[in-house]
């Protein structure tokens, strides 16, 4: 196994999915190479058993027997039956995540892999997991269609922008191991690489602590870090929690750069052109219509697409939510190295 | 002599008597070219054109390949890279493989081979040849003026977004597709209704079988990647976001569509080949072929289950787990078919009488890379497979081997089996054998390092690649510059066999197919006299009688 695995360059094997899949990578490989030589070396024995021996030789008229027909059919059949069948099994295994699988957010952007995980630190580019873990990914992006690959694990799945695509594995060996972007992305397509570094469960639980007791110098983390709040948190504290709860953050980015609907940063007090050409003074009022009867006013370049939290969101919530806006106020934590998404907002005359 | 020679259809009824010009002298203005509809004068016009879009492709190939000697930036910067890659691919594509065969080998053999004079529209035939030239002008024009980055797939919202040319190559595409969608109601409705006396649909050159199995393909999947490319375009110039999510547009739909156009042209592509090679096999082992039937109706069998397996393109794309299991069971499918084919193939050689020549070279090639193409796709069709392999080299090397291995090793098989029909003169047999080599050589030394790079990890269309990639694409690398030596002895021994080949006599391969039953080559209205009959079927090489009722299927 180890020597065909050797011969087929397959990656190391670090993953469950990995050491599932590889005996049947290894089984089609290996069947593949035999047909073709087998097939090869039949016809190249004809070539030279049945050579011409004259120029206008004759030949025997030879049509296949209905058995001949029927091996011809069915030998490939029943083959290719057997590998669908075996693919599909672990198909279906690596799609259905275990219930006990620890969620991380991955974003992807032009050109950057964004790992965030629910109750711990963010991080770019480097995605920290423990071993013997299941893991499960939640992954969009921001602009165009990425794709989060990563060879030592086996597994790969499209990052699509406005959907959400999951993808999940168990790490066996603690390392560091790469992730590709696979779909086409542009310019730096070949740049956009991560790394992902297996831990032991120890290693892992004492790094998570470190991230949390880590720098808060960095505003981008500690913005979004919700582990920072205490039970007893202040309104707007509470609110920061809420917008990544109630899936604010999908659309409105608290770094300053415009996504799908307006960033947080700077809102509070802006005054904001609306689809009809009238302004507006982004107050209390204006963010809680908002949250409530999202067309109702429209800032101009966005689309209409935001649901109404009416009813989802009960007011002490939104009040929450309100005062998180209003505590960001700068921009000064912009994120320079990302140009933000590429949409050109239709210009409607 | 024997009786089979006697009857040998070699002594073609026009050669003899002068008096019918053969098409390449009859009319020798520039003008009796450019405006002929003499399906063969149309056919050549296609071999220069389709063969200078090549050129054009390949040189874009070997950029690639040298740029990727090293890990890093080699001789051009990424945007050049991204441009390069995407040119190759429309190029290989659009403007040669799809119309390669159909347009060249289709336009100049399927009239002959059906006994008709020419194709049931020729002034249509005239049209798509027009329509290729333009539709190439226009993408051309674009890939200088800009050049697209996007990838020969265009896939949405990058295609939609990105600030390269775009829009005018979808369009060339569009209007080459028009094209592509008028030869093929021209041979469906030529092989319906011009079939000479005693060509019954079972007596079909195999090669006309696969030309209208393709022909279908053509007319029923073309207008597909019409309405995407349009859209695509529209989306790309206008911002109408039917594939922008950020306006509620999805993504993914452009893949559904492009993929049910883009799977079945790769039978666009391949069927012609197919048909090709059965030809030659037939001629070059001087037997009938091995399960008719069987050949036929895996032709039919594959452009039919070609158009149900678009999804196994998106097998990581967000497509449902049972959505996977049904494109990938139907995938299986295709293999059958195809694998049917190679058997039959080989069957034929048994009890045969091979004269390897030059086209029986590339076939020998083409036998080996088709079973190894098609299988490595069937692996790509086993679901849990292709989450590793999807969009890495492997997936590249793959389809080179059906797209370069099986399609391009059949359309030189053919080009140099029909060679004496179309030119009337013979190459330097020698000189042949030596290109089949290189080609064959250089094919899998450019490529199966190409496998082994996904297995291990390298995805596709990167511009630089980590360093453990280096040793497989450098060898790969030059395996492309050998590929290219073999291209280049062709084209120079081709082009002097032109003026300086021998001239060649009717029949140079003694083979039974119909078309060689005119003289070579042949006439403007390819059967001078009565109308022919055609008695026996095609290929019969043998001295006793066909039995009439055969236990084939």
């Amino acid at each position: 196994m180890d020597f065909f695995k050797r011969l087929l360059f397959l990656p190391e094997q670090a993953s469950t999915f990995a050491s599932k899949v590889d005996e049947l990578h290894v089984f089609v490989l290996v069947a593949t190479i035999l047909a073709s030589i087998g097939v090869g070396v039949t016809a190249l024995y004809f070539f030279f058993r049945f050579r011409r021996r004259e120029r206008h030789q004759t030949t025997e008229y030879i049509v296949p027997t209905v058995m001949t027909e029927f091996l011809f059919v069915s030998v490939p059949f029943v083959l290719f039956l057997l590998w669908f069948a075996l693919g599909f099994r672990d198909y279906t295994w690596v799609q259905t995540p275990p219930r006990d699988a620890m969620d991380v957010y991955v974003l992807g952007k032009q050109w950057m892999w964004k790992f965030s995980y629910p109750e711990g630190p963010n991080g770019v580019n480097v995605l920290h997991v423990p071993a013997n873990r299941p893991v499960r990914l939640l992954m969009t992006s921001r602009d165009v269609i990425h794709s989060f690959f990563i060879p030592a694990f086996r597994i790969k799945r499209d990052v699509i922008p406005g959907r959400y695509t999951d993808t999940w594995f168990e790490a066996t060996k603690p390392g560091t191991y790469d992730i590709y972007c696979t779909e086409y992305c542009g310019l730096s397509h070949s740049k956009m690489l991560a790394k992902v570094v297996v831990l032991k469960a120890e290693e892992y639980e004492n790094w998570v602590k470190e991230q949390r007791m880590g720098d808060k110098q960095n505003r981008q983390d500690a913005l979004a870090d919700t582990t920072l709040v205490s039970p007893r948190a202040n309104l707007a504290q509470q609110g920061q929690r809420l917008v990544g709860e109630a899936g604010c953050l999908k659309c409105h980015t608290v770094d300053g750069e415009q996504h799908i609907g307006p960033t947080f940063v700077g809102l509070y007090g802006r005054e904001e052109r609306l689809e009809g050409g009238e302004t507006i003074t982004v107050d209390e009022g204006y963010i809680t219509q908002s949250m409530m009867v999202p067309g109702e006013h429209i800032v101009s370049g966005f689309p209409n697409v935001m649901p109404t939290y009416q009813g989802k969101l009960h007011s002490m919530e939104t009040a929450a939510i309100v005062e998180y806006i209003k505590s960001l106020r700068t921009r000064d934590v912009v994120n320079t190295a990302s140009k933000g998404p590429v949409y050109e907002p239709v210009r409607i005359q | 002599m024997s009786q089979s020679a006697s009857s040998n259809p070699a002594a073609a009824p026009a050669e003899g008597h002068a008096p019918h010009k053969s098409y390449l002298t009859d009319g020798t203005t520039v003008r009796s070219w450019l405006l002929s509809v003499d399906h063969k004068r149309i056919a050549i016009m296609y071999l220069v054109l389709i063969l200078l879009a090549f050129l054009v492709g390949g040189i874009f190939a070997l950029l690639v390949r040298i740029e990727h000697l090293s890990p890093g930036p080699t001789i051009m910067d990424a945007m050049t890279y991204n441009r390069v890659f995407t040119l190759h691919g429309v190029v290989m594509v659009f403007l040669f493989l799809v119309p390669a065969v159909p347009s060249i080998f289709g336009n100049f053999l399927l009239p002959i081979m059906v006994g008709a004079k020419d194709v049931a529209f020729p002034r249509l035939n005239l049209l798509s040849l027009y329509l290729w030239i333009f539709g190439a002008g226009l993408a051309l024009w674009g890939m200088i003026n800009g050049g697209a980055d996007t990838g020969w797939t265009f896939y949405t919202p990058y295609s939609t977004t990105t600030t390269t040319t775009v829009a005018p190559i979808l369009v060339g595409v569009f209007i080459l597709g028009m094209g592509g969608i008028l030869t093929g109601l021209n041979f469906i409705v030529t092989v319906h209704t011009m079939r000479a006396p005693g060509i019954t649909w079972f007596k079909l050159p195999l090669f006309v079988w696969a030309s209208y199995g393709t022909a279908v393909v053509q007319v029923l999947a073309t207008p597909v990647i019409g309405l995407v490319v349009l859209l695509t375009a529209a989306d790309n110039t206008f911002h109408i976001g039917l594939f922008d999510p950020a306006r509620g547009g999805d993504p993914v739909l452009f893949q559904h569509l492009f993929w049910f156009y883009s799977h079945p042209a790769v039978y666009i592509m391949v069927l012609p080949a197919f048909g090709i090679i059965s030809e030659v096999v037939s001629a070059f082992s001087r037997k009938n072929i091995f399960g008719y039937r069987m050949i036929a109706y895996s032709t039919l069998g594959i452009a039919f289950v070609g158009f149900f397996v678009w999804g196994h393109h998106m097998f990581v794309s967000g497509e449902s787990t049972l959505d996977a299991g049904i494109f990938s069971v139907i995938t299986m499918l295709v293999g059958v078919f195809t694998a049917i084919k190679v058997f039959n193939w080989v069957g034929t050689v048994y009890g045969g009488a091979v004269d390897f020549k030059t086209p029986f070279a590339y076939f020998c090639g083409f036998l080996f890379f088709v079973v190894f193409g098609g299988m490595t796709g069937t692996a790509l069709g086993v679901v849990s497979l292709d989450v590793h392999w999807h969009d890495t080299y492997f997936v590249v090397a793959h389809f080179h081997f059906i797209m370069v291995g099986a399609a391009m090793m059949a359309f030189l098989a053919g080009l140099h089996y029909w060679f004496p029909k179309m030119f009337g003169r013979m190459y330097h047999e020698g000189w042949g054998l030596t290109g089949a080599t290189l080609i064959t050589l250089g094919f899998i030394v450019t490529f199966v390092p190409q496998f082994l790079a996904g297995n291990y990890g390298m995805p596709r269309r990167y511009y630089e690649y980590p360093e453990q990639y280096q040793a497989l694409n450098v060898i790969s690398t030059l395996g492309a510059l050998m590929l290219f030596t073999g291209f280049f002895t062709i084209l120079c021994y081709l082009i002097y066999a032109l003026r300086h080949g021998k001239l060649a006599t009717s029949n140079p391969w003694d083979s039974h197919g119909y078309e060689w039953r005119t003289a070579s080559p042949p006439t403007t209205h390819n059967f001078d006299g009565p109308q022919p009959f055609f008695p026996e079927e095609p290929h019969l090489y043998t001295t006793k009688p066909a039995p009439e009722a055969q236990h084939a299927v």
